[in-house]
């Protein structure tokens, strides 16, 4: 057998294989980046300068922070995010109530119907919103809650999935822990609070992000309960933006509007990159 | 027309005979992961020679790198410098597929997905070009090999549906039906209950010999090398400690840690000097040791190596007794053992004799072993 | 213990409340709502019941429209991505180096805000007085002549909701796909490797059928996703879909219920249900050949 010849064609066949993996990956990556690349580099770009191109240029020599006053000034772009920011805070925080008390009962009490009631809930994962979202519509409506914070945010709180998530973690703290925290004269609700809400911090801190991230994109419910721009939503104002804002067609500003919208949650997912990816893949869905 | 082609295969296998190993200064460092840690050596400087169609022990606690030399041996990983050569050539940088060994993993890797059969046929059907084989044959030599391990009948079965003892079979079958020229096996009775391994040990030593394939497997468990290799290696943290015939190493180890790392019960270890040509462990000169000079020395003495005598120069206090059948365990205390319990097993005829709170023995010298207090070196008197 | 039963759903109360409230009810009721013939919203009033809504959906140009799109979508991009995304991962699973970098590149897209970067997409592709856009300039270099991708030709702007569609849905595929490969246990591949299995073996053998759960799960969240589009369209074509040409199932339902065409609950829930319908059946499907070809 010609040993050195087999060893050097296994290292010939990895070294090309490797390159051929390597151009893949960043192709791709050039892919992905390179649409944050050309909004960043059109927001810095002037007006003049950016309808003056017809072959678009690469880069700017020139780069101009302009168009980011504009954004702020010309469309009530603060007030979006003001608005995205009440929602996100508001919608989370009762998500987070609502859920963390469902779980601990799933998870810790007994009670009677509580496997019924447990499988109705699992059953509900399967419902699409779009199916419930004509009724809830109706329904907000009919309150007169059209154009107010409170007719965004109650349909948005709960996720029966968050729910089951949580159930699961909380059910893997032992019973010991339950039995003597009861010896010791413990309520329930105390119980929840000081053991099992930070026994299971990582997994709560994981719904909030992804809870977070669901309602700073939300859309299409917005969408619907929305038609005063005080109320809009970072969504619809960029949808705003588009069909009648700015004027002219300004993109360089309209970028700068999708920059600074875009960036707060790019800057969440850089600080809680590892508990994003775990969180989403245990199953977490695009809201 | 298909038995031609098995005859083939045979004849071409046979060309080919099964291997010795030969490891040449066969070093394995792994870098620290941090700044903080320190290198591991997993494999420390190995240089000996298997002679082919043995079956080879080799044999440590935990962790002290068997699975990294093995692994050496197969290719799945590279050594940091040394050589390693199948016969007279050297495989050192070859890709595993190209060594023709055989790997029986510990946890068996069957292809959870797959049959029996499929999982037997698996290697065969890599083969290309001209080693290309029909259906038929790969069954048949899957057959052939299924017997050979007597799990013939559950071929159509999947590996979840049999018992820790038929994968393993099913892992070794795998193994063997490419023919390899050694067969690697990791810890290969370590997922087996009690009883089975008992069972399996024997019979992976009928295969060994029925096949006649060069063998190296790796074990934590100095009983099961024992009983089965014809050669044994005892190595500890990445360094070879010795290597031979179980019942040579048994009965002269070469340093401290193997003495205490062969035999059960395991061997009893005091502290002891030497002053005068007299062996001491306590107050007591235990035996004549003329050849060693004054020092402080580490004594072990194998369980039987102890014989119950009135006037015995070796006092300990007796515990209790535990009778086993033909033998019986004395279990003893002395303050300068290094053990809680010392035991010595003796026969059963001197039972009588044990009746008091303490037991004399004398030794028998050639059961007891010197070692040096600092390198464990074994001192030969 | 009847202390104690309360107590449980006490603490279910809420959570019961809005589920109840905002799910339940809203399932009951949109079946009821899809029945009832020309409900009037602001008389609250009906005629009859009867599967008129239904039929008007079904003969709406608009509605067929959407369903042709959206079927289109689907069938281009659930193959794509999924396939894309397979590759890219067992790329990054046969790599070392910078690998966590790649990773959370690919996965930028999951966090970004679909309208928003649907307004970058649009003006890749967009032919505007002032210039080709990006695109038909790399198209230009190939020999191409320019299309407007967001306002011309039928194909053009479905070529683009695709493209984006699928930029938009490969993070989650790809990590899930990762994730998935770390599983199988490396001892199979060192097994292979010992018996000269080739890669190409090793992953058509080893790798796809001990992925294969996953794989089903991807294809069948894949469908249900794809079905469901519409704001990657609205992101690229504006809010009036209809005149697009590019309006999805989704999109219908969303306009039937509020914008142009506004105000029409019962054909909204009409074509929700159809929508519904048609998911259910896609994932029975899959499910029923998933069981012939999944292992375990």
């Amino acid at each position: 057998m010609d040993y050195e010849k087999i060893e050097s064609s296994a290292r010939n066949r990895k070294i090309a294989l490797n390159s051929v993996i390597y151009t893949l990956l960043v192709i791709w990556a050039i892919f992905v980046l390179f649409p944050f690349y050309w909004m960043v580099l059109t927001s810095v770009k002037g007006y003049g300068e950016y309808n003056s191109e017809w072959i678009p240029k690469l880069f700017t020599l020139t780069p101009t922070f302009d168009n980011y006053v504009d954004a702020f000034t010309a469309v009530p772009l603060g007030g979006y995010f003001l608005n995205t920011l009440i929602f996100t805070l508001v919608t989370t925080a009762l998500m987070l109530f609502v859920t963390v008390l469902a779980a601990f009962a799933f998870a810790r009490l007994e009670f009677k119907g509580k496997n019924i009631i447990f499988v109705l809930f699992l059953s509900l994962m399967m419902i699409p919103t779009e199916l419930v979202v004509i009724t809830n519509y109706v329904t907000i409506t009919e309150w007169d809650l059209r154009n107010t914070f409170t007719g965004l945010i109650l349909p948005s709180v709960t996720s029966v999935f968050y729910i089951y998530l949580l159930k699961e973690n909380f059910a893997q703290i032992p019973d010991e822990l339950y039995y003597a925290a009861k010896v010791d004269g413990t309520s329930d609700f105390r119980y929840l609070y000081k053991v099992m809400i930070p026994i299971c911090r990582p997994t709560i801190v994981t719904v909030t992000i992804l809870k977070v991230i669901e309602c700073w994109n939300s859309y299409v419910w917005p969408r619907l309960v929305t038609d005063d721009q005080a109320y809009y939503l970072v969504s619809n104002g960029i949808q705003e933006i588009r069909e009648n804002g700015f004027g002219r067609d300004n993109i360089p500003a309209m970028m700068a509007a999708v920059v600074v919208i875009s960036v707060p949650l790019i800057i969440l997912f850089l600080i809680f990159r590892n508990k994003i990816m775990e969180g989403v893949s245990r199953g977490g869905m695009k809201g | 027309m298909v038995y031609n082609y098995i005859l083939y295969i045979i004849a071409r296998e046979r060309k080919c005979g099964y291997m010795k190993v030969t490891l040449q200064n066969l070093t394995k460092v792994f870098p620290a992961k941090s700044k903080k840690a320190k290198d591991v050596i997993a494999v420390n400087d190995f240089d000996f020679v298997i002679e082919d169609g043995l079956l080879i022990g080799l044999l440590g606690p935990s962790g002290c790198g068997k699975s990294t030399a093995l692994n050496l041996i197969s290719g799945l990983q590279k050594p940091t410098s040394g050589k390693i050569f199948f016969g007279d050539d050297d495989v050192t940088n070859l890709p595993p597929e190209n060594r023709g060994v055989g790997l029986v993993f510990q946890n068996y890797a069957l292809y959870p997905h797959l049959t029996v059969l499929q999982n037997i046929t698996f290697p065969l059907e890599n083969r290309k070009g001209k080693d290309k084989l029909t259906k038929e044959v790969m069954v048949e030599m899957a057959t052939e090999v299924a017997k050979l391990v007597q799990i013939d009948t559950l071929l159509d079965r999947k590996p979840a549906e049999l018992s820790g003892g038929q994968q393993q079979r099913v892992a070794i079958a795998r193994a063997l039906v490419k023919k390899p020229k050694i067969l690697l096996l990791d810890e290969p009775l370590s997922n087996l209950d009690a009883r089975l391994r008992l069972q399996t040990r024997e019979e992976l030593r009928r295969i060994q010999k029925q096949t006649g394939i060069t063998t190296i497997f790796v074990t934590h468990d100095q009983e099961e090398a024992m009983s089965i290799s014809d050669m044994i290696v005892v190595m500890k943290e990445g360094v070879l400690h010795q290597i031979g015939k179980p019942q040579d190493v048994y009965e002269n180890p070469i340093d401290l840690f193997v003495a205490k790392f062969l035999g059960t019960p395991p061997i009893n270890v005091f502290d002891g000097y030497v002053k005068g040509g007299q062996l001491y462990i306590g107050d007591e000169s235990v035996l004549d040791v003329s050849s060693i000079e004054d020092k402080e020395v580490d004594v072990a003495i194998r369980p039987e190596g102890f014989v119950v005598d009135e006037n015995g120069r070796f006092t300990c206090n007796l515990n209790r007794i535990e009778v086993m059948g033909r033998d019986i365990s004395v279990v003893a205390s002395h303050e300068k053992s290094q053990n809680k319990d010392i035991r010595a097993i003796i026969s059963a005829e001197n039972m009588a004799r044990l009746n008091q709170a303490t037991v004399k023995f004398n030794l028998k010298p050639y059961k007891v072993y010197i070692f040096e207090k600092d390198s464990g070196k074994r001192i030969y008197f | 213990m009847k202390n104690n039963n309360l107590k449980g759903w006490l603490y279910l109360l809420p959570a019961i409340a809005f589920l109840g409230l905002f799910m339940v009810y809203p399932l009951i009721d949109v079946l009821i709502y899809s029945f009832e013939e020309g409900f009037n919203f602001a008389s609250q009033t009906y005629f009859g019941v009867g599967g008129y809504n239904y039929s008007y959906v079904l003969h709406d140009p608009y509605f067929l429209s959407a369903l042709k799109n959206t079927f289109i979508l689907v069938i281009i991009t659930v193959p794509l991505s999924t396939l894309f995304s397979l590759l890219i991962s067992v790329g990054l699973s046969s790599i070392q180096k910078i690998r966590n970098l790649f990773q959370t590149i690919y996965f930028l897209p999951y966090v970004t805000n679909t309208l928003a970067v649907g307004l970058v997409f649009m003006i890749l592709f967009k032919q505007t007085p002032y210039t080709n856009g990006l695109a038909n300039l790399v198209l230009g270099w190939f020999g191409f002549s320019p299309v407007d991708f967001i306002a011309g030709p039928y194909w053009a702007k479905m070529t683009v909701l695709c493209i984006y569609t699928i930029w938009v849905v490969m993070p989650f595929k790809i990590l899930i796909l990762t994730s998935a490969l770390a599983s199988v246990d490396e001892v199979y591949y060192n097994a292979a490797k010992i018996d000269g299995t080739s890669k190409f073996r090793i992953f058509t053998k080893i790798t796809l059928p001990m992925i294969s759960p996953t794989m089903f799960y991807l294809i069948i969240t894949g469908f249900i996703g794809a079905f469901k589009a519409y704001s990657d369209a609205v992101a690229l074509f504006g809010i009036d879909l209809n005149s697009a040409e590019m309006n999805t199932i989704v999109g219908y339902i969303y306009d039937m219920l509020y914008g142009n065409s506004g105000g029409y609950p019962s054909f909204a829930s009409a074509a929700a249900i159809i929508l519904f319908v048609i998911v259910l059946t896609i994932t029975c499907i899959n499910l029923l050949v998933s069981k012939k070809h999944v292992h375990y």
